[in-house]
This record gives C-alpha cells, structure tokens and sequence, in this order.
C-alpha cells in the first residue's frame, strides 16, 4: 500500500504534533505516524500501576510558547498554575521562592533576588525571542540570515551598555560562580543551581548553565503550571488541533526507515512494512537516530554524519513515580503546599557532589529531586484519598558503568528513597507501588537517543547557529525533503512546541520560495 | 604489555641501501617521515632516463591503505566523486575526494586487487578522514605504508627491462591495470600506473623481498639504460604529463584555514571525475551547486614564450598588466624533451580557456641582478607530454 501525503511526520511528540497541525492548518495533508499507542512522546500521561497515572517524562508546563498557543488556539485546563518552589531544609524552615519573591533568607538575600530575576528575565525575554525563529546561519550571505544577524547584535546592543556586557559576560559562565557571589542562603544556592542544570548532563559548575537556566526562564518566565490531566492532556490537545485541522495521526506505527531516493527523501516505511510516500518527511525524532537509524550513514556526507554522530546526547535524570496510599508528612509543611514544586538541593555544593559521580558512570549517592504531588490537585490520577509523586532525579548517567539491570535500578529506587525519607520520613510505608525510569528506559521506551530530555545536549557548541550541527540549524537536513521538528533541532526540548512551529513555519516558506 | 620501540628521526625506505650505494650527492629530503632523494647524481641525467631510458623511483612513502569488507565499494563510492562500480578487479582508477563542501581533500590511485579488497594511495595521510567516513559502512581500514615496499619504474624501455624478468602475461597488462606475479616465494603486484606520462610501471612487494627485486630489476635493466631518480626528475615528468601536486596545484582542504584557498575537482580540471550520476558522494551537493553557479577558479596549462622558468609568477590577461592579476603559476619547468617553457597554473573564471592568450610575470635572476619579463602564455587542453607507446598494448620494445 502506497499513499501519498504533502508532508510526513515521523513521531507524534508535541512538537512533531505542532508542526503537523500548522502544517495541515496551511492546507497540507499530513500524516503523523507515532510508534507507542498514544500520542504526545515524552509528553504523556501514562498509569504506572492500577489506578495511579502520572506524567511520564516532563511533568511540568513553563514553556508552552504564547506563540504556540495562540495560533492552534490552545487553551489548557490547569491543576495548578504558578507555582511556588519550596527547597526543602534538613533542619530549619524551608525556603519559598514564587516570582521575584523569595522567603526564608536575609533581607540581602531576598533584594538579591530580585535583582537577580530582573536581568535574567530581560535576557530571557531576548532569548525568547529567538527560539521562535529559524537561527540565522553564519558565514552567509542570504539576506534574511544576515538581517536576523544584524537583529540580534542590536538587540544585544539596545540592552544598555552595562546590561549588555553583563549578557555577554553570563551567557557562557556557570551558575555556581554567579550564585556564590550574589547568595548566602545554601538553600537559594542550591535551588537556582538545580533549575540550571535539570535535564542536563551538567553541574552547576559547568560552562553555560547561567544560559541552561536562562533556557528555562525563555517562556513563562520561569512559572511552572501542571495541566490536569498530566502532561498528556496537552499533547491530546495538540492531536485535537493537528486533526481538526485535517491532519492524520496513526499510533502504533513505528517508522524503521526514511527512504532516500537519488538524494531526496521519497517517504517512509515502518516496521509492518507499509510505505507512505511523501517528498516532505519531518522527523521529530532525535538527530542521531533521525540520520544514523532512520536514514542511514549512507545517504549523508562524511563530515555531516561525523558531527552527527558526535552529538553529546547522553541523559542523565531519572523520572520516579510512586503510588502512594496517602500524602506523606513533611515536617514544615503545609497540606496545601503539596501543591507546589517541592525540591531537594541542599546547597550549592550539594547538586555539585551529585553531579560528580555521574562524570564517572555512577548514580548519585545523595540525589537532587524536583518533585510534585500531581494527585493532589487532580483527582483524575489516583483513586480517592490516594497520592502519586512525580519526581525528576538527577544524576541518574545513560551509560551507567555496570549497566542499568533491575538491581541497579532497584539500589538507585532505594537511594531516591532515602534521601526522600530524610524529610518525609513516612514515605516508605506509604507506596504502594512505583516507577523508575532511568534514561536508558526514556530510550527504550520513548525512542530517545540517550535518553535525554533535550534531545542533545545543552551547551554553547550544540546551541543556536550550530543546533543540532553546523549544517542542519535550519531545520532542513542535508537530504532534499528531509527536516527535523524535535528537542534536537533549535532551540532545544522543554514542552515549548517552539521547534515543531518553526519547522513549519520554515517548511511553508521554502515551499512558497520555490 | 609489550612495546615496540618508538623509531627515532627518519625512516628508511627497505631500498634505502641500494638508494644509498648509488648516491653520490647526498640530497634528501623528508616525505611523511621517510628519507626520500632529491637527486641522487644529477637529476637531469635522471630525468632523461625517464624520457629515454627507465627511471626507478621508491615509491614506498607514499600512503598505503588497504579497504575491505563487504561494504567496501558503497564505502569508496560514498568517498570519491567517480564511479567505483566501473572499476572492475585487476583494474586501477585515479580518484579526488572531497569535504562535505566539495573541495579537493587529495587525489590518488585505487586499486581494486581483488574482488571487493581495495587498496588508496595517495601522497598525503588520511587515516583520520578515512576512519570517519566508516560510520554506517562495514568496512575496514588499514594502514600498510609501511607494509608494502613500492617502486615506479618508468619510461620507454621499462617494458623490455620487466619482460625479462620472467612475468609471464605482463604483455597483456593495460594502463591502468594491474596483475600478481611469484616472486621468489612472495606476491608481487604489478600495475600499468605512474606519475611520468609515459609507459611505465608500479611494483609492490613485501618489504622482505625488497632489495632482491631491486637487484633483479637492475640487473634484468643493464643494457636498458636503467637508474635510479629522485624527485627533481619526477617532478620534471610529472608537470610535463600535467599531475596535480598536492601542496602545488591544490592544498588539502582538511589542511586549509582561510575560505577560499581550497580548490573543488570542478576547478582543478577533473570534472571528467565528478559522476553526479551517483545519488551520494561526499561533496556532491556543493558541486551541483558550483556546477549550476559556476567555479571561481580554472587550472591551467600554460606553454609560455621564451626560456625563462616562470615559477611562482602572477598571470595576467594582458601585456600591461592592467585589471590586477587573473592567477598564479603553481609548478613550472622547462621542458627539455618538449623544447617548451611550460606551467601549471590557476586563474579566475572566466579567464584561462583552452586557447587563450594570457601574460605571466616573471622574475630571474642574472648576475645577482634581478629582471622581470613579461612572457606571453597560450593555455593549452592537452597534457605537454603523452606519447603513444603510453597506451600501447602489448607496449614495443626499446
């Protein structure tokens, strides 16, 4: 069987659900073939035991582009919205940051703060800017790349002399040097440290995690919400939209190759053995696996697929879901603050120690988690009076030197467990069932290379005019018809839908270029 | 864990000591670590065996890699800009491969020797380059320079001086051909290939066998004129038959820090080897495009009036030098077997097509007092030097 489609997309992630909806929404037929039974990647929300369901890899919502919104007419429901972070103290009260408000440290600390998310929000909002077009390529001489050269250099600019040195300064330093010098607080330290590095395979003393935590800053300004319904009540929307507007999604349909004719793609096949063809394939699957598994070495230049293939994409936090029969206790909180971002970065130095093992294929020994109480705010997740927890562990290294077998993932569950217990310590008792999903589970599972939330990793040299790799920052790929929507693709993961819109909005206007 | 020593300093070629008996000048220079002569009497007289007698030049330096496994010919096709599929066992091809932006990395001889086993040779190293392009191809690379001795043996009397050598069938072997004989015990690989324009011949040999072939080839070559010649005289062939040098005629791109100063195959005259019949190849969307765009630079083959050797000199369209400089000369000599003032060149498009008159400046010294001329120059299609006993099979006798 052989159909003809305008344009294919290769896997139902959000963005890949973004992209085919703007696309059909232009008057195209689209065909998005997923390969697990339901829509949305590493958007979802899955039941991880008998009555328990939690967002399976991304759980929170702070970057959802207003662009985004706007033009698929997105109109989430949410449990909770702008949510307070609570860094939980061993001993002592625990610190509140909400916006530019932070309680529990020093009246300097607190000023700090606020001057600290003042610029950080104005460069943000410059960043922001950017991730919703095409990066501009360098050493060009197209006119629309120089223009959106020139566009950024004067954007710099018109920050203000001191602003402007102070964005040229950070953008590549490492959030410890910046913390140190502005915080007391080990508990502020500690929680800024964790937003810069999560998702990451870097410590808060790695180059460029200033921009890691700007990266997360560029939407909501850092305002974390959970939709109800988990993660994949918004992927459902996206497939609503993507088929109101004539799109056609079909789960279960692995693609095992992108078929190359002659230099160009012609279409897809999966691995049922049907062929869909189509001189547009958009895939929202990761770089690696796109050109390495998908298309092959064979159809892409030397130089291409070594870049390609030396990609950093190696993930490094671990999701864990736990059903628990009840909420724990945890001494110095509220009932209502279960609905908040509750995390566990003791101080700066802490997320540094964490990160240090995994340098060397081992699991953190003293974890730092971001963890939620989804249930709490969302009944549709648990049974009545029940609880799930959804947390994000780090560091959790893909490639664990021994290896992740069940007893390497059952002393790590025991790991996150402990350190848990050390402020709730009644959690134990209370699960009553759970999941780990370490990265080489989010690659198995979810069909990401290396199991990494970004798709490849976050840093400078995989960033902007070199995202994914030199030659394939615009979205199109060196094999005529062939295109990226995904994580991988500028300006990076998150639940942004940026990628996937700005593929098609690049993917149209080539079409009317020609 | 054992160690083999770490050689110090300069290699020696395994004819090192038959090079080292007949030298009398003492010139040598270094070629990718090894000791390679310049000249070992005269390298005029060296050139004219190569012309009229037979040249014996030890090619061993020169970068081996040996390319098998079942992926090896999607492997070359993927990596030259030519057609490997053509290239049948038994069968040499000359090749250029390219970046990802079409310019030249280096070109070189395969020789496909036996069904599915290649082996690249090429001046310049590229183990790295070769390495990477293995990603998604079963396929292996070895480095064997130092495996195999190899020796070129050019000129009009080669042939006689082989045929009596005992290599039965040698008669049959085309240009760029290439047939295995026994030689006392180990294989000896014999091909129609060389870098003089001429009849000739490459042996390759286990090094152990080395210096027994060199004798029985000197001594099978006595009446025959033969010698032993350095590069000078190569280099005087070479730019007569119109070879490209690496580092003269185009710098390897993968060496190259500037835009600008690699050259594509389209702009070094070798589009004959450009196959965009091909679906993939490295470079091959950057050359459509230089072919659609056109190419920014021409090689040129220039015969130039007068005597004086026109090394390094700017080309120019016109006597007076008006409109700045079109090129420059990259490899110049005086031919002797030609009786011309030849050059290879490279200028901007669209100047230097076959025909054209061009004017190259050149400087020489007399007396220590330097004079400039400006020479005219007619860009010629044709190699300076091709004879056609080159093509002839079976080859006469000399």
């Amino acid at each position: 069987m052989t159909d003809k489609y305008d344009a294919i997309v290769v896997g139902a992630g959000h963005n890949g659900l973004v992209c085919s909806a703007l696309l059909a929404k232009a008057g195209k037929n689209v065909l998005v073939l997923e390969a697990n039974d339901q829509v949305g990647g590493a958007a979802v929300t899955r039941e991880f035991a008998a009555g328990y369901s939690a967002s399976a890899c991304a759980h929170l919502l702070y970057q959802l582009q207003p662009e985004v919104r706007k033009e698929l007419k997105l109109a989430p429901k949410l449990a909770t919205e702008d949510m307070t972070t609570i860094a939980l103290a061993e001993d002592g009260p625990h610190l509140r940051i909400t916006g530019d408000q932070v309680e529990g440290v020093s009246d300097d600390d607190a000023e700090q703060y606020r001057r600290f998310r003042k610029r950080m929000t104005r460069f943000a909002d410059l960043l922001r800017t950017y991730f919703n077009k095409p990066p501009p390529r360098l050493g060009t001489k197209n006119f629309k790349d120089l223009l959106t050269l020139a566009q950024l250099g004067f954007d710099i600019r018109r920050l203000g002399k001191e602003e402007m040195q102070e964005f040229l300064r950070l953008i590549g330093m490492n959030i410890h040097d910046e913390v140190t010098e502005r915080f007391d607080s080990p508990l502020l330290k500690g929680a800024i440290s964790l937003d810069a590095v999560l998702g990451t395979h870097l410590g808060p003393r790695s180059p460029n995690t200033i921009m890691t935590y700007l990266y997360r800053q560029a939407g909501d300004h850092g305002r974390a919400s959970v939709p109800h319904g988990g993660m994949g009540a918004i992927s459902d929307e996206l497939a609503h939209a993507a088929r109101s507007a004539g799109a056609t999604i079909r789960t279960n349909m692995p693609v095992k190759r992108i078929v190359v004719d002659n230099g160009r793609v012609t279409g897809v096949e999966t691995e049922g053995g049907e062929t869909f063809s189509s001189y547009t394939v958009i895939s929202n699957a990761d770089p690696k696996r796109t050109i390495m598994d998908l298309v092959g070495a064979k159809h892409i230049e030397t130089g291409f697929g070594r870049r390609i293939h030396h990609l950093r994409a190696r993930g490094n936090a671990a999701k864990l879901h736990l059903a628990l029969d009840g909420l724990p206790s945890i001494k110095g909180l509220d009932k209502k603050d279960f609905g908040q971002r509750i995390v566990i970065a003791g101080d700066e130095h802490y997320v540094e120690r964490a990160f240090n093992p995994a340098k060397y294929g081992e699991f953190s020994p003293h974890p730092v988690i971001e963890m939620t109480f989804p249930s709490f705010r969302d009944e549709s997740l648990a049974p009545t009076g029940k609880h799930v927890m959804s947390a994000v562990v780090q560091y959790a290294p893909y490639g664990l030197k021994d290896g992740w077998d069940d007893a390497a993932k059952e002393a790590f569950k025991q790991v996150v467990i402990t350190t848990i217990a050390k402020y709730a310590p009644d959690i134990e008792q209370r699960i009553t069932a759970s999941e780990l999903l370490t990265p080489a589970d989010i690659e198995s599972e979810f069909h990401i290379t290396g199991g990494h939330w970004h798709h490849a990793e976050l840093t400078l040299d995989q960033f902007l005019f070199v995202r994914p790799v030199n030659g394939a920052a615009q979205y199109a790929l060196p094999i005529d018809g062939l295109f990226l929507c995904g994580a991988g693709a500028h300006p990076g993961g998150g639940v942004s839908g940026a990628a996937g819109r700005n593929a098609a909005r690049t993917i149209l206007r080539r079409e009317k270029a020609a | 864990m054992k160690h083999e020593p770490v050689h110090q300093g300069r290699l020696k070629s395994p004819f090192h000591s038959r090079l080292e008996s007949l030298d009398t000048v003492n010139e040598w220079h270094q070629w990718k670590g090894y000791s390679s002569a310049d000249q070992l009497y005269c390298s005029d007289t060296e050139y004219f065996a190569i012309r009229n007698a037979t040249g014996v030049f030890d090619l061993t330096p020169m970068t081996k890699y040996r390319i098998t496994g079942p992926d090896a010919l999607d492997y070359l096709n993927r990596l030259v800009t030519r057609d490997m599929a053509k290239v049948r066992p038994g069968r040499v091809a000359y090749a250029v491969w390219c970046d990802d932006n079409g310019q030249v990395i280096d070109d070189g001889t395969i020789f496909h020797l036996r069904e599915g086993e290649y082996r690249l040779c090429s001046q310049e190293r590229h183990f790295a380059w070769l390495k990477a392009a293995t990603l998604g191809f079963d396929v292996t690379i070895t480095h064997e320079t130092e495996d195999v001795a190899a020796l070129a043996v050019q000129g009009p009397t080669s042939y006689s001086v082989l045929s009596k050598m005992n290599l039965e069938g040698l008669e049959e072997l085309k240009p760029f051909g290439l047939m295995h004989f026994d030689f006392e015990g180990s294989e000896l690989m014999i091909s129609r290939t060389g870098f003089t324009g001429d009849l000739g011949y490459e042996l390759w040999i286990d090094p152990d066998k080395a210096e027994a072939l060199w004798d029985a080839l000197f001594e099978a070559g006595e009446l025959h004129g033969i010698r032993a010649i350095g590069t000078t005289a190569l280099n005087m062939a070479r730019i007569e038959a119109g070879y490209l040098a690496a580092y003269e005629e185009f710098l390897p791109a993968d060496e190259t820090i500037r835009t600008g100063v690699s050259r594509s195959p389209l702009e070094l005259g070798l589009d004959w080897l450009v196959d965009f019949k091909k679906p993939n190849f490295n470079g091959r969307r950057a050359l459509a495009e230089e072919k659609r765009n056109g190419s920014a630079w021409r090689l040129v083959k220039l015969d130039i009036e007068g005597n004086k050797e026109a090394h390094h000199s700017y080309i120019f369209s016109n006597a007076k030098a008006r409109g700045g400089q079109i090129g420059f000369v990259t490899s110049a000599v005086w031919s002797p077997v030609c009786k011309q003032n030849i050059a290879l060149g490279t200028v901007n498009t669209p100047h230097g097509k076959p025909g054209d008159t061009v004017w190259v400046e050149i400087y020489y010294q007399r007396e220590m007092h330097w004079n400039r001329k400006m020479a005219k120059a007619t860009v010629v299609d044709k190699p300076f030097w091709f004879p056609p006993r080159r093509g002839a099979t079976p080859p006469g006798p000399y």
